[in-house]
């Protein structure tokens, strides 16, 4: 019966006839269709709010309202999660390779990555608030614009804040020996997420802070 | 204290569970086991319809006479439809039909649990608190007035400034969280772990439409906890947030569309595990194989493809360019006809059939009649021009009872009943089942058929009181509804007398005539289902195979 018990702490593995991946991988990929409609459901309406700006409250140009050093700066922060993403590849590479010293390093620059990119969002929002929204909603402009800002940027660092202390959670299992050389697919799957928060990241990037009202030459 | 003496998974499994009562429960209370959470969600789904039903009869007592009758405060009342979908659609339906998905699926695809056993209970744990927090303005005495679709402006802090509304937002970003992480953990179960023979195409129907049904709820309700969210915030911080708000330059249209885009597929993740169990049952006793089992499984990935592209005919009022309006109706009329197929492929699976009026098929009997007539009246109130007369009228009240009451819960009826000697290794009393089925058929007619006149002569729903003229008519559906409220009680007083006092069920308990995998294992099953891993046999749905050369019937074991 003890050994029973314990198969059910682990949980069940996969059957027969499968998908040729581990059970906890389908689960994380299908945790990413809900994640990712979730971040379709709050784009959408920022979509729809900002190309439904009424014209006595229009959409503030991002170049006017972040400064052109506000998006160099997010710019930056881009780049640092895109590095750490790359970072994450090498953990899988390493482990893989059986190098789990390697990887553990490789591991800390990728949490280090995810908290840089905190760092300078918390400073940019500090920023913001004190120094520029102010100015936007005074100058008429659509009041949601710092709205949605505030919505799809904080539930994007929500995501990269859940992504540092799931990846620190990792290295703590491969320091203490839990996630060995043989656990690819434990890494994998934090990877999986991983990836996912720097992709919705270009998205969210793009949609506040690159596409402008007037497109050059208009 | 006396030795608990019981079969297969409802056999305590520690020591100390033996003689203990409470050890007993607080192991069922703990269980990872997916069968023990499925009796669990089941119980839930139980009490939360009573509960539900109870705000339906004060409804009802309320409109049976014009004038005041129940409530001096007609708020009182306002508040009471919106809370009774609520607690119906995501406390009741949603539930049910994942209590016994959780029971059978992992044992029709021959896997010993679900793939996430503990993510499973912790699913099932979240429901309980969600909805204490949904209907935690009953406590406040602060319940939300906006019906259960919250549209703003009426949802705002301005016209809805109570704090039951944000309790109630709460709550039901709760429930998507919890049904979220049971789809999660269907799909990677149904993909992962099923038994060797078991290809896709070999999935009893009800297994697939779990799957369709999974994807719905992973692609729909997270747009649903968007617009929550958004709408929260707009609660909250009405100076900073104004997405719903014209005067802050947001838009209180597209809310109604984010809602929506939820909210209509969430009528398919209602109903399309009641047409899985359906073709289960009308295949079991009619003694035939399910007609057309590849269509079958291909128009719910049609119904589910196409119930994301329909949500707009729910706002034709709102003032959207003709032209959509056109398109979505088009649209929405297509979805007939994967409904369509599906009705008269279970007529024709009946056809020639060897077929047994138990009452498991006589809920199926009264499903497919009576759903044809919610969906007859859904493609009435698909047209533009109709529907701009019916809108927010009685008809459309009529229409999704007749698609709710008649079809979700009809069939979860069907599928609680055939399931029921499995469950519990007990028969229930035939004679009730049956006095259940009658009673839940007539009155149902009773109570909801006379609604669609009413909503042709223009009375508006969710009022407190209506024109004199319908009286007579109010009255009729009062009336009805209280029989089919008492009918109910009769059902779960027979279950629950039945699992103590009901004969012993055998493990192909319908005349030998189930074909899937749970019924080759004993009644109730045992823990981890089956001692050594099944071995699926294909069924060959060829009718020209020299093997099985047409209506022969399929055994697993020969």
């Amino acid at each position: 019966m003890a050994a029973k018990e314990a198969s059910i702490m682990e949980g069940p593995g996969a059957g027969e006839e499968n998908l040729g991946v581990t059970n906890g991988k389908i689960g994380m990929w299908t945790f990413l269709v809900m994640d990712a409609m979730t971040f379709a459901g709050i784009l959408a309406g920022y979509a729809r709010i900002r190309w439904g700006s009424p014209a006595d409250a229009p959409w503030p140009d991002p170049l006017d309202a972040f400064g052109v050093v506000g998006i160099q700066l997010t710019a930056f922060n881009t780049f640092v999660l895109i590095c750490s993403s790359v970072f994450m590849v090498h953990v899988l590479a390493e482990q893989m390779r059986g190098n789990m010293e390697a990887a553990q390093k490789w591991l800390m620059a990728t949490i280090f990555g995810g908290m840089i990119f905190l760092g300078i969002q918390a400073f940019e929002w500090t920023h913001l608030i004190i120094d520029k929204f102010g100015l936007v909603v005074l100058a008429g402009c659509n009041e949601n614009f710092p709205a949605t800002f505030y919505l799809l940027t904080g539930f994007h660092g929500l995501h990269v804040a859940v992504g540092v202390i799931y990846n620190t959670f990792l290295l703590v299992m491969m320091r203490r020996g839990k996630v060995t050389e043989e656990h690819t697919s434990t890494t994998e799957i934090a990877g999986l997420y991983w990836h996912f928060v720097d992709l919705v990241w270009i998205l969210v990037f793009t949609f506040v802070y690159l596409i402008p009202v007037h497109p050059p030459g208009s | 204290m006396s030795e608990i003496k019981a079969k297969g998974y409802l056999s305590p499994l520690s020591e100390e569970a033996k003689t203990s009562k409470w050890a007993y429960i607080k192991e069922w209370l703990c269980s990872t086991d997916a069968k023990r959470i499925g009796v669990l969600y089941l119980a839930f789904a139980t009490f939360m319809g009573i509960f539900g039903g109870v705000l339906s009869i004060l409804i009802r007592i309320e409109l049976a006479q014009h004038g005041t009758v129940l409530f001096e405060d007609p708020s009182t009342y306002n508040a009471l439809p919106g809370l009774h979908a609520t607690a119906m659609i995501f406390f009741f339906i949603i539930p049910a039909f994942t209590g016994v998905a959780n029971f059978v699926v992992p044992i029709q695809i021959g896997a010993p649990d679900m793939a996430f056993p503990r993510l499973n209970l912790a699913a099932f744990w979240i429901l309980p608190p969600a909805a204490l927090t949904t209907f935690f303005g009953f406590f406040l005495n602060s319940l939300p007035e906006f019906g259960w679709t919250a549209y703003p402006p009426l949802s705002n802090n301005v016209y809805s400034n109570m704090i039951g509304a944000d309790f109630w937002v709460l709550g039901l970003v709760l429930v998507g969280v919890s049904s979220t992480m049971a789809a999660i953990n269907f799909l990677a179960t149904i993909f992962n772990m099923r038994c060797k023979g078991m290809k896709m195409f070999q999935l009893p129907l009800f297994t697939w439409s779990l799957v369709v049904t999974s994807f719905l709820i992973l692609a729909a309700t997270p747009v649903l906890t968007s617009a929550l969210l958004m709408l929260t915030f707009e609660r909250m911080f009405p100076g900073a947030f104004h997405f719903f708000n014209p005067a802050g330059g947001g838009d209180p249209i597209l809310y109604q569309h984010l809602f929506w885009f939820y909210s209509h597929p969430a009528v398919y993740i209602m109903i399309l595990p009641g047409f899985g169990l359906i073709s289960s049952v009308i295949q079991t006793f009619s003694r035939k194989h399910i007609f057309g089992y590849a269509l079958m499984a291909w128009s719910m990935m049609a119904i589910a493809v196409l119930g994301f592209l329909v949500w707009a005919h729910h706002m034709y009022t709102t003032g959207i360019a003709l032209e959509v309006r056109v398109g979505f109706m088009f649209l929405t009329m297509l979805i007939a006809v994967p409904t369509g197929i599906k009705i008269f492929s279970w007529l024709a699976t009946m056809w020639g059939g060897s077929i047994k009026f138990d009452t498991p098929m006589l809920f199926a009997l009264g499903f497919i009649a009576m759903f044809t007539i919610g969906g007859l009246s859904g493609v009435v109130l698909a047209s533009v021009s109709v529907d701009i007369q019916l809108h927010d009228t009685y008809y459309v009240v009529a229409h999704i009872h007749y698609v709710l009451v008649a079809g979700s819960m009809m069939t979860i009826f069907a599928g609680v009943y055939y399931w029921y000697p499995k469950i519990t290794g007990k028969m229930y009393n035939r004679f009730w089942g049956k006095v259940h089925f009658w009673i839940t058929a007539i009155f149902l007619n009773v109570t909801f058929f006379l609604q669609h006149w009413m909503g042709v002569k223009g009375m508006p729903r969710r009022y407190y009181d209506y024109d004199p003229q319908f009286e007579w008519a109010n009255a009729i559906a009062s009336y009805g509804s209280y029989v089919l409220f008492i009918g109910q009680l009769i059902f779960v007083a027979n279950l629950i007398w039945s699992w103590k006092n009901g004969e012993d069920a055998k493990a192909n308990h319908w005349y030998g005539d189930g074909i899937h995998l749970e019924w080759f294992i004993p009644s109730p099953p045992d823990h981890h289902n089956f001692h050594e891993p099944p071995e699926w046999k294909p069924i060959v749905r060829h009718h020209e195979h020299p093997d099985q050369p047409a209506g022969l019937w399929h055994s697993y074991k020969d």
